[in-house]
């Protein structure tokens, strides 16, 4: 089954989130290149990883639930995972950053 | 003294995790999903003696819905940032709050939600006089930090985990 | 009508790729080594993102586990890369 041939009810929402979605993240890895200290860089990126990959997997559940004619949610299992690891790197580079450079 | 829950959280939840992998909820999977949640949540008790036990679900609840509102209010605020960054820098800021809570789960609770919330991350805890260093992205209002993260943040998990 | 879904994620693609761009500018220019540690983070969330993005476009469900995969190895790899850069050793004894 294609992408161009599913329902509409699933296919305006998921294509609503899966802009958001996008915008999001390539507005938090701009604040990569427009912030000028690391300690405000590290904020940038959390954009991208809580709300930009949140609105993309339930898209993505959405859409393959639609495809399947039935609910599919095992993308909730990247969602949970991105969640959970993705704060343990940026307070570990934060301590490194600290040790580092002291300011 | 603290009372064990109803339900064994771990296997539980390795079980859901297991049927959520495999995208199928067959006997056969069922079977094998309790062999190795049982299997693993032995090999653990080992590595992590200290078990928790998380109670008053309901609190939970509340705490995830008002993480999820903070997530996208703060993404909105860190973009406008962000796009607004060449006009004015934000001005970055350490904050330190004293916390009441002892519980290890909970502080490990807290140190995700701070740090997965945008505009704020998790820079160290002192063990011994319990303080926490918060480091802001845009610092205008110390003394509003440290209100929200304690009520906001901190009553639900004592709740929760004490 | 039944085209807003492709187009968007075309759209969404095209962001994920500008923002993985943005993402290795700052790993090749630094100037901190946590810098670099950083941008390696966003990469390959970006990355991830970009290959969910694909799945969605073909139909497949093959790219589900490339994402998942994409997902550990990267947070195994950025984590071990900070903690270096921590204590200089990864495991410790």
């Amino acid at each position: 089954m294609n992408a161009a041939d599913i329902p509409l009810w699933a296919a305006l929402p998921a294509a609503a989130l899966l802009v958001c979605g996008g915008l999001l993240t390539v507005v938090g890895s701009l604040g990569l290149l427009r912030l000028n200290a690391f300690y405000a860089r590290i904020h940038a990126p959390t954009m991208g990883s809580t709300l930009g990959a949140g609105c993309v997997l339930i898209a993505s559940m959405l859409l393959s639930s639609a495809m399947a004619g039935r609910p599919v949610i095992h993308e909730l299992l990247i969602t949970l995972f991105i969640l959970i690891t993705s704060p343990v790197t940026a307070m570990l580079l934060m301590r490194a950053a600290m040790y580092r450079a002291p300011d | 003294m603290k009372r064990r829950p109803l339900i064994p959280v771990l296997p539980v939840f390795l079980l859901a995790m297991w049927l959520l992998l495999n995208d199928s909820a067959s006997p056969g999977h069922i079977v094998l999903g309790i062999v190795f949640a049982l299997l693993i949540t032995a090999a653990v008790a080992r590595l992590r003696p200290l078990p928790a036990w998380p109670r008053r679900l309901h609190v939970a609840v509340g705490l995830i819905a008002h993480v999820l509102v903070d997530i996208v209010r703060s993404n909105l605020a860190v973009g406008r940032i962000i796009l607004g960054a060449s006009r004015r820098q934000p001005t970055i800021g350490f904050v330190k709050i004293p916390l009441d809570m002892r519980d290890p789960h909970g502080l490990a609770m807290l140190a995700v939600i701070i740090t997965g919330t945008p505009g704020t991350v998790w820079a160290g805890h002192d063990a011994e006089n319990n303080v926490l260093t918060l480091h802001v992205l845009d610092l205008k209002d110390e003394a509003a930090w440290v209100r929200t993260v304690k009520q906001r943040y901190e009553r639900p998990l004592m709740d929760i985990f004490e | 009508m039944n085209q807003i879904l492709p187009w968007a994620v075309h759209f969404a693609l095209a962001c994920f790729a500008l923002a993985m761009l943005f993402a290795m500018i700052r790993l090749l220019r630094g100037p901190t080594a946590q810098d670099r540690v950083l941008a390696f983070d966003t990469l390959y969330i970006n990355g991830m993102l970009a290959i969910l993005m694909l799945g969605i476009g073909a139909g497949s469900a093959v790219y589900f586990d490339i994402a998942l995969l994409i997902a550990l190895f990267g947070f195994v790899g950025s984590t071990a890369l900070a903690k270096f850069l921590l204590r200089g050793e990864v495991i410790e004894p």
